[in-house]
């Protein structure tokens, strides 16, 4: 690296975009928070949050970008950085965490409590209560929240999802194996061919909500398997969403000749994030769908 | 580092010894001084289970390892804050580190906490052993009153804060609050009788949020939760009345939710339970008879305050945002079918709950005639014991009786 | 990764936000900016840290006026002065400000103003993120306070917020929710930013093992929080679609458990209270030897026992929830995993006393603090052991027992630790000694009303007295009382402290370099006031400076 203060770690001054941010969440909280209590203009303060932020991110990124691609980065920050990325996608995993301690917790322990199985009180909660009340998962409880459902197959879309979201992880190790030397055509190649296979994935799971809407009865409202479902796969494809997002803008940078054979950070932090997304794939397809 | 041990373990320590048994020794003295000074007033009560005495004792134990670790801390710490001052010309010393105090001082307090745990586990496995109860009373937290239902007696009734009691603490200090002594929100309208020398099971559960049932002089404590049924148990030994309080907190009316458990023996229980029955198939026969509007007010004033006041407020004003007034409310105004309809079922997933289950037929025909005809409204309706039941049953497919939870 | 790898040359930082065109690793000597703009926009550490440090202080008052609201009408049985719903929301806010918008911020601000100079780094790792952490908290805490003022009032269930009574509190629900997610953001930003610069931007020559404890410590604290602040964040998310959109989670009806909460909450909560405590340990750590003259004793298992708390912490959180119902063998579990809590705790606290035996002890103010933390730390731990043990826990559960247990680890504790830190850094922050007789007279006026304060509360919890309750019986009328008169004098008392404060700022003795007598470490090497960058060059490790 030929940069003039290459050997210095940067320390930035005066950065504006933080209170933008700030102010942006604000917004977007404030908005979130009067829309759901149906209050007005609740829903177009939620997405003037939202446009601030994303004003934020490309402002913040972009003075970010432009200082890596003058040089102004050493080693030492790009570990920075690194690190960031990579403690970051911890947090993450333990919002994941919360989601599957709720579904572990209630397949093995208050659903069988529910159903008269177990120690301590169970056997007694069912004889009071729920006479009668036979519990299978997947349940919707004793009150029978939300109707007859049927349970989401693993058969089928979600199996043609985790081989989506498998190939393109690989395609994404090709796209890095690519810039990794040198080659940024193939990597942005690859990495077109990642973000189009995440997209088709987010696609499919659009589908398969639709179908289980209208299919099979299956709603959030349809107590805690429904519960569950939905918020695990939906995050789920929430961060999909983002890590494709994230993606197409390393791709995009690829295409406008940043990153070289050995300063890629942004790629690698986006691919983290992306195979982050599918591990967290294979704990839903295995502990959502399959058991 | 083996310089530091011998400091410690030799000349340093041996003169300062006066010193630490001073600090030790004043503290261990302060503790029964304490103890004269009414101490059974300020510590856990022994009570009058054989439960309640060990879990007491244990109490007791913990409570003077406890004392005496601090004791040696603090003995210590004094000691070298007097002796090891800057101002008396000592020159600091240089050790750093020693593995071997750090393994005594691990292994020490490990040994501590087995002894400690030994016993606790013990009586834990006690409390936990439900087996062979002889009489089960299933109690259900409402806000803000318990529901207690003896299961094999086929008794069953609610509990709340006594009115005179509900009233004085509404209306706050200037009503006197010295004329209920020790019992100041401690009182129920209707005790819960249980005979002694039985071992009785409680089935704690909930209808809205979570509560705790709790009694410290049967050591019983255990969360009320919607939906699921928790244990408990008790062989009382002594006649007397004991007092308890919800220990969840449950909302608004959370500190007025007290709870009197009268132990009596089991021939005057057996009395008292058939005094039970007759009366509540007395009430059952004339609930059902026509009443003036005069009437139905007056009881209706009455069934009221023990059950509405406590968030519809007293006047019926409610409290904004939070509880709707009564007072023009356009329930209590508009269509009386509706209004019966909203007090039999309640609303889901607020604290309005179902009153189907805890109200009879007479009672809900007079509260709501008394609705919509105080607090300046002025329907000038009314609604007649018979009408409540023939809604109820019309109404009952989609009521459930005891709503679980909140399920919004 | 060893210190061995920290990079050579990474001696100096390059200049302002337009370094790019101009710089060339040689200085302008960056001052701060002026006005409004600088604190708004700034990314020095020092500026930040005094940021936190305010910030800290403003909603010390905010919360602690909130406490004297509950002890005002407690004074007497009876209502007297609010009503039950909004005490409820008292102490539910009470709680929150304290924990999030006071404990947690002050510690956050210490590490940004200590941790780089400890370190001998330039600046936090990630400066700008930095910012953004400080700048969330206020919007955070505007959102939360402002649910006071909206019809329905603020939460009111406790800052525990189990359903299902939470999910029956007003349109206040969601900016609650909010309000926590907001501010989860910001401590998950600032504990990463705080994991890389301890990992990546130690001077050469600082290994892992020389560390100042207060370092150490905080690191341990930031996996805390990434760790847990999430699943806070899972929990609250579960909360509000149970409510607003149709989800059962939390209710039996369909399918889901209200206790399942309680577990997701303390498996955040129990690391939470350590959080709270464990940078008062590296305080405390930094401060003893100071004043003893005397090195710390014992620093390596030191920072085997902050580990072994910081791991132990995550298995014991149902310790919270001995009366839920949980089967005997999660009991048993519970009991015996929380019990061994204390033996890494123990381990601490001898190594202090040990640190302080055979010292050449002074007692200027921070280490009045600091033994005042020993001392009431460890009753508050020893009560904290016997409510470990679930038999008698089943009876001190929800009293005031409880109360005076988590007040004792937390106002002599926690709060006592940032008082202590305060007076220890501050000449070092603003150049000046603070009014060291004034300093005194607030420990000791401090220290007795806490006892006053907090003291009785052991009594009445174990006669009887449940907590969040805005009345009660007559019995426990003369303690309340008693308690009520110490929080009044405690209260007041802080303004001593502001006023201590404020005093130091503007001027008085100036302060050396080195400070206090016994001083270790490199923050002593540099100048008082520490100029506004410190360390653009990587210090020369000397054994001796580092801890
Ligand atoms: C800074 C915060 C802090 C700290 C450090 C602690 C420390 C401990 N706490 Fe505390 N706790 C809280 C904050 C804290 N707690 C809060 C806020 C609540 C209430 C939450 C709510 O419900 O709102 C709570 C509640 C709480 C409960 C639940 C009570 C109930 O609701 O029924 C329990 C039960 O086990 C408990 C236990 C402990 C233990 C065993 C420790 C141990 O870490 C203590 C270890 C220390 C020592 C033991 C002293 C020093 C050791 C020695 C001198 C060595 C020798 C000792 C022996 C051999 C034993 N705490
Ligand atoms: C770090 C945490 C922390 C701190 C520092 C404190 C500090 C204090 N706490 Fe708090 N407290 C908690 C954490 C904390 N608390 C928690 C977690 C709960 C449980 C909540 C729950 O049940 O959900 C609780 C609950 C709690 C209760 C029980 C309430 C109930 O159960 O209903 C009480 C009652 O006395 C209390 C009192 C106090 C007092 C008197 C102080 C004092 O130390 C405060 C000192 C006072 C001041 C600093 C005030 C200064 C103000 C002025 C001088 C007036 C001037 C004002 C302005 C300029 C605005 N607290
Ligand atoms: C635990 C608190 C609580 C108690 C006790 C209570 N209510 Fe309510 N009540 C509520 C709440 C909350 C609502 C608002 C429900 C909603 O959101 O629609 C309500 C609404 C009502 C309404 C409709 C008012 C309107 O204008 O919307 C009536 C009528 C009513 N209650 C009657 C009663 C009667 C009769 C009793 C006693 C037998 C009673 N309530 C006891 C909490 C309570
Ligand atoms: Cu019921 Cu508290
Ligand atoms: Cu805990």
């Amino acid at each position: 690296m030929s940069s003039p203060s290459a050997d210095a770690y940067y320390v930035p001054h005066a950065a504006r975009w933080p209170i933008v941010g700030s102010i942006g969440l604000f917004v977007f909280f404030w908005g979130f928070a009067n829309w759901l209590n149906d209050r007005p203009l609740g829903k177009e303060t939620f997405f003037l949050g939202v446009i601030v932020l994303v004003v934020m991110m490309f402002g913040w990124f972009g003075t970010v970008i432009r200082e890596s691609e003058s040089g102004t980065y050493n080693g030492q920050v790009d570990t920075s950085f690194r690190m960031c990325m990579m403690w970051f996608i911890f947090s993450e995993v333990m919002f994941f965490a919360a989601f599957f301690g709720a579904l572990f917790y209630a397949r093995v322990f208050s659903g069988p409590w529910l159903g008269g199985d177990g120690g301590g009180g169970a056997g007694v909660t069912n004889e009071v209560l729920y006479q009668g009340f036979n519990y299978v998962w997947p349940s919707n409880g004793p009150d029978r929240i939300g109707g007859e459902f049927m349970q989401m197959g693993w058969f089928g879309l979600p199996l043609i999802n985790t081989l989506l979201l498998l190939t393109s992880g690989l395609t994404c190790t090709f796209a890095h194996h690519a810039i990794r030397h040198g080659e940024r055509k193939k990597m942005v190649k690859w990495l077109a061919a990642t973000c189009a296979l995440g997209f088709i994935f987010v696609g499919l799971q659009a589908y398969e909500y639709y179908h289980a809407y209208h299919g099979l009865n299956l709603k959030m409202s349809s107590g805690i398997y429904g519960s569950t479902f939905f918020m695990l796969t939906g995050f789920h494809g929430f961060h999909v969403t983002m890590g494709a997002i994230m993606l197409l803008v390393v791709m995009f940078r690829g295409m406008k000749s940043h990153f070289t054979a050995n300063n890629h950070f942004a790629f690698e932090a986006a691919a983290w994030y992306w195979h982050f997304v599918d591990v967290v794939w294979l704990g839903l397809f295995v502990f959502v769908y399959l058991l | 580092m083996t310089m530091a041990v011998n400091a410690l373990r030799t000349g340093r320590l041996a003169r300062c010894l006066p010193g630490c048994l001073q600090a030790v020794l004043g503290t261990a003295l302060l503790m029964p001084a304490v103890a004269l000074a009414g101490w059974d007033e300020l510590n856990m009560t022994v009570g009058v289970t054989d439960l309640s005495a060990e879990v007491h004792s244990l109490h007791m134990r913990i409570f003077w390892i406890c004392c005496l670790i601090g004791a040696g801390v603090f003995g210590v710490m004094i000691a070298s804050m007097f002796l090891h001052r800057k101002s008396r010309g000592v020159k600091p010393a240089t050790f750093h580190e020693s593995t071997k105090v750090e393994i005594v001082w691990t292994v020490v307090p490990l040994l501590i906490l087995v002894a400690m745990a030994i016993p606790a586990a013990k009586v834990l496995i006690k409390m936990e052993d439900f087996s062979d109860s002889e009489m089960s009373i299933k109690v259900t937290g409402y806000q803000w009153r318990w529901h207690y239902d003896y299961l094999d007696e086929g008794i069953a009734f609610y509990s709340a804060l006594a009115p005179e009691q509900d009233l004085a603490r509404q209306r706050g200090a200037e009503y006197g609050l010295e004329q209920f002594g020790d019992a100041y929100l401690r009182d129920v309208d209707n005790e819960l009788v249980v005979p002694t020398g039985v071992k009785i099971r409680f089935l704690n559960t909930a209808a809205d949020v979570i509560h705790s049932w709790w009694v410290p002089d049967l050591a019983l404590k255990k969360d009320a939760i919607p939906g699921f049924i928790n244990e408990n148990w008790a062989t009382i030994n002594e006649p007397g009345v004991y007092r308890g309080k919800c220990a969840e907190l449950c909302g608004r009316d959370h500190g007025f939710m007290p709870i009197v458990v009268r132990a009596v023996t089991p021939e005057e229980f057996q009395v008292w339970a058939d005094e039970q029955r007759a009366s509540a198939m007395a009430a059952a026969e004339t609930q059902h008879h026509p009443r003036d509007l005069a009437t139905l007010m007056a009881s209706g004033e009455g069934v009221y305050s023990a059950n509405c006041a406590s968030c519809h407020q007293q006047e019926g004003q409610g409290i904004p945002g939070i509880f709707p007034a009564i007072a023009g409310s356009d329930v209590a105004t508009g269509n009386i079918e509706d209004h019966v309809a909203m007090v039999l079922h309640g609303v889901d997933g607020t604290a309005m709950t179902a009153w189907s289950g805890a109200l009879t037929d007479a009672e809900i025909a007079s509260v709501v005639t008394y609705q919509r005809n105080a607090f300046g409204n002025e329907a000038g309706d009314s609604v007649q014991p018979l009408d409540v039941r023939a809604m109820r049953s019309t109404a009952l497919n989609d009521a459930n009786e005891l709503d679980l939870g909140v399920s919004r | 990764m060893s210190a061995d790898n920290a990079h050579d040359g990474v001696t100096h930082h390059a200049p302002g936000d337009h370094a790019p065109e101009h710089g060339h690793g040689d200085h302008d000597e960056h001052g701060p900016a002026s006005g409004m703009m600088r604190w708004i926009t700034t990314t020095n550490h020092k500026d930040i840290g005094s940021l936190y440090l305010w910030f800290s202080l403003i909603m010390f008052f905010i919360g602690g006026a909130m406490a004297l609201v509950i002890r005002a009408e407690l004074f007497q049985p009876g209502i007297q002065i609010v009503d039950p719903m909004f005490f409820n929301s008292m102490t539910t806010m009470h709680a929150l400000v304290m924990i999030f918008g006071v404990v947690m911020p002050a510690f956050v601000g210490l590490a940004n103003w200590m941790i780089p100079m400890m370190i001998g780094a330039p600046d936090m790792a990630l400066p700008r993120l930095n910012n953004w952490s400080f700048w969330i908290m206020p919007f955070a805490f505007a959102i939360l306070l402002s649910t006071l003022f909206m019809d329905s009032g603020g939460p009111a269930g406790g800052w525990t917020l189990y359903p299902p009574l939470s999910l029956q509190m007003g349109d206040s629900f969601a900016f609650v929710i909010f309000a926590i997610h907001f501010m989860g953001i910001s401590s998950v930003m600032g504990s990463i930013n705080i994991v890389a610069t301890i990992f990546n931007m130690r001077a050469p020559g600082v290994t892992f093992m020389k560390m100042p404890m207060f370092v150490w410590t905080w690191l341990i604290t930031a996996y805390l929080l990434i760790a847990t602040i999430p699943v806070l964040a899972g929990a609250v998310t579960m909360l509000l679609t149970d409510r607003y959109f149709g989800t059962s989670f939390f209710s039996a009806a369909g399918g889901g458990d209200p206790v399942m909460f309680q577990h997701i909450f303390w498996f955040f909560g129990h690391p939470e209270v350590y959080i709270l405590i464990l940078p008062a340990f590296g305080i405390i750590s930094s401060i003893i030897p100071t004043f003893a003259r005397k090195p710390l004793f014992g620093y390596d298992s030191m920072v085997y026992a902050t580990a072994s708390i910081a791991f132990l912490s995550f298995i014991v959180w149902a310790h919270h929830m001995f009366t839920t119902g949980m089967p005997l063998a999660g009991s048993l579990f519970f009991m015996m995993s929380t019990m061994l809590i204390s033996v890494p705790t123990g381990v601490k606290v001898f190594n202090w006393v040990a640190t302080m035996w055979r010292g050449a002890m002074t007692f200027e103010t921070p280490m009045l603090f600091a033994i005042g933390f020993v001392i009431m730390f460890t009753i508050g731990g020893l009560s904290g052991l016997m409510l470990a043990i679930t038999p008698a826990d089943i009876q001190y559960h929800d009293t005031y027992f409880v109360v005076a247990h988590f007040h004792y680890v937390l106002v002599p504790g926690a709060i006592y630790s940032i008082m202590a830190a305060t007076y220890y850094w501050l000449p070092k922050w603003t150049g000046n000694m603070y009014d060291e007789t004034l300093g005194k007279w607030h420990f000791w006026i401090s220290t007795v009303f806490v006892n006053v304060l907090f003291f009785p509360m052991h009594f009445v919890g174990l006669a009887g007295m449940n907590r969040r309750i805005p009345d009660y019986s007559l019995q426990f009328a003369d303690w309340n009382m008693v308690a009520s008169i110490g929080a009044f004098g405690f209260g007041f008392s802080q303004l001593l402290f502001v006023w201590i404060v404020i005093k130091c700022v503007r001027g008085g003795k100036k302060a050396t370099a080195e400070v206090w007598e016994g001083a270790r470490g490199l923050e002593w090497t540099v100048p008082s006031p520490a100029p506004y960058h410190t360390f653009e060059t990587a210090p020369d490790i000397t054994k001796h400076m580092v801890r």
